[in-house]
C-alpha cells in the first residue's frame, strides 16, 4: 500500500541521499518525493510517498528517525490531510482540436500556460485522482500527450496541527534547542499525538 | 553544528586542521589510534608527533577498523581508526560494516583529496561518504579546517549515543592544511536528541510486570545490549529476584555469568538443544538488548509460538522487525530494568527450572570433554582446556566459523566483555586485529585469539603489528585444513560436495617464527595444556597451531528454515570411519 510521510530534515548536502537510501535498503519504492523550504531557515520539509507493506510504517518512521539529519517524521496516512499535486502537461494540438482542450481545461480547472502552433501546455493542481482524470480523458481523445511532469504529492495535516519540533526550536533557536533533547529522564507519560502503533 | 565560534577568546590557539584533528581527539580522551598513512592524510600524520597519542601502524586498513572495534568492545569506549583516501578508505569498509552490525562505537577518519578537486576522479579519490552511507550511523565530509572539531565532536556523540555504531569523518587535504581557531568547548555538538519514539508508558510497564508475575515458564534472552548499556548488575538482580533463567545470544555471552545457577547456555543455531527447547516451551520471553536475529529464532513462524514476548530495546526500528512482540519497552536497558524491577512481586520458578535442568542431562553438547582420549584432537577439547587454563579470566577474541561456535559452547564466560567476536556480519579475519585492539585497551588482561586456519590467513599480516608493538598476545589457530563451517554445510546440505573448502595453509609455526613470534604445534590432546602454559609463560606473543580433527562438525545445529527445536543432533558415527563424527569417541 501507499504510505505518505511528511519529514522535516536539516537542509544540508547529502540529506536527500540518506533518506532515499533508507528506502532503497528496505527495497521499498519511492512513488513520489517533493522537497522544499519549510517555514524555518535551514530546515526542509519533504512529502514522501512510498509503496510498502501495510505494517511497515512503524519501521520506516523508526528508521527515518535514526538518520541524524531527520528532525521529525509524520506518518500522515494516519491523519486527515489536504494533499495536492501539480502537473504540467504538454499536448499536441493543431487548430481543430484546440477548442476541445480549452473545454477540458475549463472542466478540470486546469490553466493553459503555453500556446504554440502545434502544442498546448496545461497546468493542473489538485489531488492525484483529478490529475489522473484529466490525463485519462486526454489519452482517450484525439490529442497526443507529448510530455507530463508532476511535482509529486504535497501533504499538510488539517486543522491547527503544526510541527512540535519546530515549535520547540522556537524563534531564537539555540535557547530552545538546549532545553529540548534530554535522553536521561525517562518519560512515563506518552506525549500527545503518539505515532506508535496500537500493539504498543 | 558547523557554526564557527563568534568572537573567539584570545586564549584559543590558531591551529592547522591537522593539529585540530589531534587536539580534538586528545580532548575527547583518545590515547590510541589505529591507522595507516598515505598521501591525503599526510598533513595529519605530520602533526601527530606534537600530541600524546599512540599510533599503532597496521598492515591493512580493514584491520585498523577491527582493532578500533576490538578496543571499543574491550573497554566500552570509542575506538579510532585512521586511513588515507581512496583505497585506504575503501579497505575500511568491511571493518565499518562489522562495527555497524554489532553496534560498536568506532570513529573512522579518512583523508580526502583537496576540496578544489573533489568529484574530478583525482588520484586516490573515492566518494567514501557515499560508499559508507549504508554501513555507518552517520558520516561527515569536512572540507574546511573550522569544520573538523565540530564534526569530530558530533561524530563521537553519534557513535556512542542510543544504539552505538560506527561514524566516519572524511577530511580533505586542504582542510588539514588550512588554519582555524581551536576552541574545544565551542565545538561541542548540540545536546543529543534522543530517538523520539523511545518512550514507555506507565501502562506498558504495568502490562510487562503483570505478564512477568503471571508467567509459569519464562525465559530471559540477553543480548549485546546488556554490555552496551552496562546493565550486567541490573540483569543479575532482575533474574535473581524474579527467578527467571537467562539464555544469551552469541554477543550476549558474559552479560550473565555462565556459572550462575539461573544461566542457560547460548541460544540459537548452534545453541544447546535443551536451551532452545526451553525457549520453544516458554510462555514468556523477556528479550533484553537483543534483536531476534535470524540465527537466533530459526523461523519466525515457529518461534516460541506459545510465548508472550516483552522486548526491552533502545532501537525502536527493531520492534516487531523479526518477531511480533506483545509489549515493547523502549529505552536504555539499565534504566528500564531499574524501573521495572520494583513493580514485580517476588515469584517462584522452581518447577520450571527443574524441568529445564532435567532436560539438560540428555544433551550431548558437553559430552565430548568427558570422553576418553582416543588419540583424536577435537577443537572442543582445545576450547575447554583453554577455559580451564585461563580460569575463565581472559579476553577471548574469536573469528568466524566452527571454532567460534565451539568457543561459545565450551568456554564459559562469567564476565562481561570477556568475549569479542563478529556476530552480525560474521567477518572472517576479525579475530587477530580485534584482539590487538583489545590488548592495547586492556594490557593488564590475558588476551587469546582463537581463529580458524581460513580466517586467520585473511589478516595474518597483522602478526607484524603485534611484533612491532611488542604485544603479549596468545594465538590459537584451530587448523582443520578446511573452511570448516562451509564444509559442514556442504556435508549436511550439499551431499558432501566439498567444493573449494579444502585449504592448503602455510606452516603456521614457521610463519609465526618468520615474524619473530614463538610458536608450537599441537596434535594430541595431552599436548594442549603444556602448550597453553608455555604461551602464557612467554612474555611476548605466542602462536599455537592446533591441528584438529579435519571433518568434525558443530552440533547441535538448526538447519536454515527449521524451527528452534528441530535441531540436527550429533549422530553416532559409523564404525570404521573415525573422522566423520566426534561422537565416535563414545
Amino acid at each position: 500500500m501507499l504510505h505518505s510521510f511528511v519529514i522535516l530534515v536539516e537542509d544540508k548536502p547529502g540529506v536527500l541521499t540518506r533518506v532515499a537510501s533508507l528506502f532503497r535498503r528496505l527495497n521499498y519504492n519511492i512513488v513520489s518525493l517533493a522537497v522544499g523550504h519549510s517555514e524555518r531557515i535551514g530546515i526542509s520539509r519533504m512529502t514522501l510517498v512510498a509503496e510498502a507493506p501495510p505494517e511497515s510504517n512503524h519501521r520506516i518512521a523508526a528508521s527515518l528517525y535514526k538518520l541524524v539529519n531527520v528532525l521529525e517524521v509524520d506518518d500522515v496516512s494516519q491523519h486527515s490531510c489536504v494533499t495536492r499535486e501539480l502537473a504540467l502537461i504538454k499536448v499536441s494540438a493543431n487548430g481543430k482540436i484546440r477548442s476541445r482542450i480549452f473545454e477540458l481545461a475549463e472542466v478540470f480547472r486546469a490553466r493553459v500556460v503555453d500556446l504554440a502552433p502545434e502544442s498546448i501546455m496545461l497546468e493542473i493542481t489538485g489531488s492525484e485522482s483529478k490529475i489522473e482524470g484529466l490525463l485519462q480523458v486526454l489519452n482517450e481523445g484525439e490529442e497526443r500527450v507529448l510530455e507530463i511532469t508532476r511535482s509529486g504529492r504535497l501533504a499538510m495535516r488539517r486543522g491547527h496541527h503544526t510541527s512540535r519540533v519546530l515549535q520547540a526550536l522556537g524563534d531564537a533557536g539555540s535557547q530552545a534547542e538546549a532545553a529540548e533533547g534530554t535522553n536521561s529522564t525517562p518519560s512515563w507519560q506518552d506525549p500527545p499525538d503518539t505515532p506508535l502503533p496500537s500493539e504498543f | 553544528m558547523t557554526k564557527p565560534p563568534t568572537n573567539p577568546p584570545a586564549n584559543h590557539p590558531r591551529l592547522t586542521g591537522a593539529e585540530i584533528l589531534w587536539a580534538t581527539l586528545t580532548s575527547e580522551g583518545i590515547q590510541h589510534v589505529f591507522g595507516y598513512p598515505g598521501g591525503a592524510i599526510l598533513p595529519a600524520y605530520d602533526a601527530l608527533r606534537k600530541f600524546p597519542i599512540r599510533h599503532i601502524l597496521v598492515r591493512h586498513e580493514q584491520s585498523a577498523v577491527h582493532m578500533a572495534d576490538g578496543y571499543a568492545r574491550a573497554t566500552g569506549g570509542v575506538g579510532v581508526a585512521i586511513a588515507t583516501s581512496g583505497p585506504g578508505a575503501t579497505n575500511m569498509v568491511t571493518g565499518i560494516a562489522t562495527a555497524m552490525l554489532d553496534s560498536s562505537p568506532v570513529v573512522c577518519i579518512t583523508g580526502q583529496v583537496s576540496s578544489k578537486v573533489l568529484g574530478t576522479d583525482a588520484f586516490q579519490e573515492v566518494d567514501i561518504t557515499g560508499v559508507t552511507l549504508p554501513v555507518t550511523k552517520h558520516n561527515y565530509l569536512a572540507s574546511r579546517a573550522e569544520d573538523i572539531a565540530p564534526m569530530l565532536r558530533e561524530a563521537f556523540q553519534v557513535a556512542q549515543s542510543g544504539r552505538p555504531g560506527p561514524v566516519l569523518v572524511d577530511i580533505t587535504k586542504d582542510a588539514q592544511q588550512g588554519c582555524a581557531i581551536f576552541d574545544f568547548e565551542a565545538a561541542a555538538p548540540q545536546p543529543y536528541r534522543s530517538h523520539p519514539m523511545i518512550r514507555r508508558s506507565a501502562a506498558n510497564m504495568r502490562q510487562a510486570a503483570e505478564l512477568i508475575a503471571a508467567a509459569k515458564r519464562p525465559v530471559i534472552l540477553a543480548g549485546h545490549g546488556v554490555m552496551q548499556s552496562n546493565a550486567v548488575a541490573q540483569l543479575r538482580d532482575f533474574a535473581e529476584k524474579t527467578q527467571i533463567p537467562v539464555s544469551c545470544t552469541l554477543l550476549g555471552l558474559g552479560g550473565f555469568p555462565a556459572s550462575h545457577p539461573l544461566a542457560l547456555g547460548m541460544m540459537g543455531m548452534h545453541g544447546e538443544a535443551w536451551v532452545n527447547q526451553a525457549i520453544q516451551e516458554a510462555d514468556l520471553l523477556i528479550a533484553v538488548g537483543m534483536r531476534f536475529d535470524d540465527r537466533v529464532i530459526g523461523t519466525p513462524n515457529s518461534y516460541a509460538v506459545n510465548a508472550k514476548k516483552i522486548h526491552i530495546e533502545i532501537d525502536p526500528s527493531e520492534i516487531n522487525k523479526n518477531v511480533k512482540v506483545d509489549v515493547a519497552l523502549l529505552g536504555d536497558l539499565k534504566l528500564v530494568l531499574e524501573e521495572l524491577l520494583p513493580a514485580i512481586p517476588p515469584r517462584d520458578s522452581a518447577a520450571w527450572l527443574r524441568t529445564i535442568f532435567a532436560s539438560k542431562g540428555d544433551c550431548a553438547v558437553h559430552d565430548i570433554r568427558n570422553l576418553p582420549d582416543t588419540g583424536h584432537l577435537y577443537a572442543a577439547h582445545v576450547m575447554n582446556d583453554l577455559w580451564h587454563a585461563t580460569q575463565g579470566d581472559a579476553i577471548i577474541v574469536t573469528d568466524v566459523g566452527q571454532h567460534q561456535m565451539w568457543e561459545a559452547q565450551y568456554y564459559k564466560h562469567d564476565a562481561p566483555r570477556s568475549l569479542i567476536t563478529s556476530g552480525g556480519l560474521g567477518t572472517m579475519g576479525f579475530a587477530l586485529p580485534a584482539a590487538i585492539g583489545a590488548k592495547i585497551a586492556r594490557p593488564d588482561k590475558q588476551v587469546w585469539v582463537i581463529a580458524g586456519d581460513g580466517g586467520f590467513q585473511m589478516t595474518s599480516p597483522e602478526l607484524a603489528t603485534i611484533q612491532q608493538e611488542k604485544l603479549d598476545l596468545n594465538i590459537a589457530v584451530i587448523n582443520n585444513g578446511y573452511l570448516g563451517m562451509v564444509r559442514q554445510w556442504q556435508e549436511f546440505f550439499y551431499d558432501k560436495n566439498y567444493e573449494s573448502t579444502p585449504l592448503v595453509s602455510p606452516n603456521f609455526v614457521k610463519l609465526a617464527q618468520a615474524y619473530g613470534i614463538s610458536a608450537a604445534a599441537v596434535t594430541k590432546r595431552q599436548e594442549i595444556l603444556p602448550a597453553v602454559a608455555e604461551a602464557q609463560a612467554d612474555p611476548r606473543a605466542f602462536l599455537i597451531d592446533f591441528q584438529v580433527e579435519q571433518e568434525d562438525s558443530v552440533y547441535p545445529m538448526i538447519p536454515q528454515g527449521a524451527a528452534l527445536h528441530e535441531m540436527i543432533r550429533r549422530p553416532q558415527s559409523p564404525p570404521g570411519n573415525p573422522l566423520v563424527e566426534t561422537a565416535e569417541d563414545r
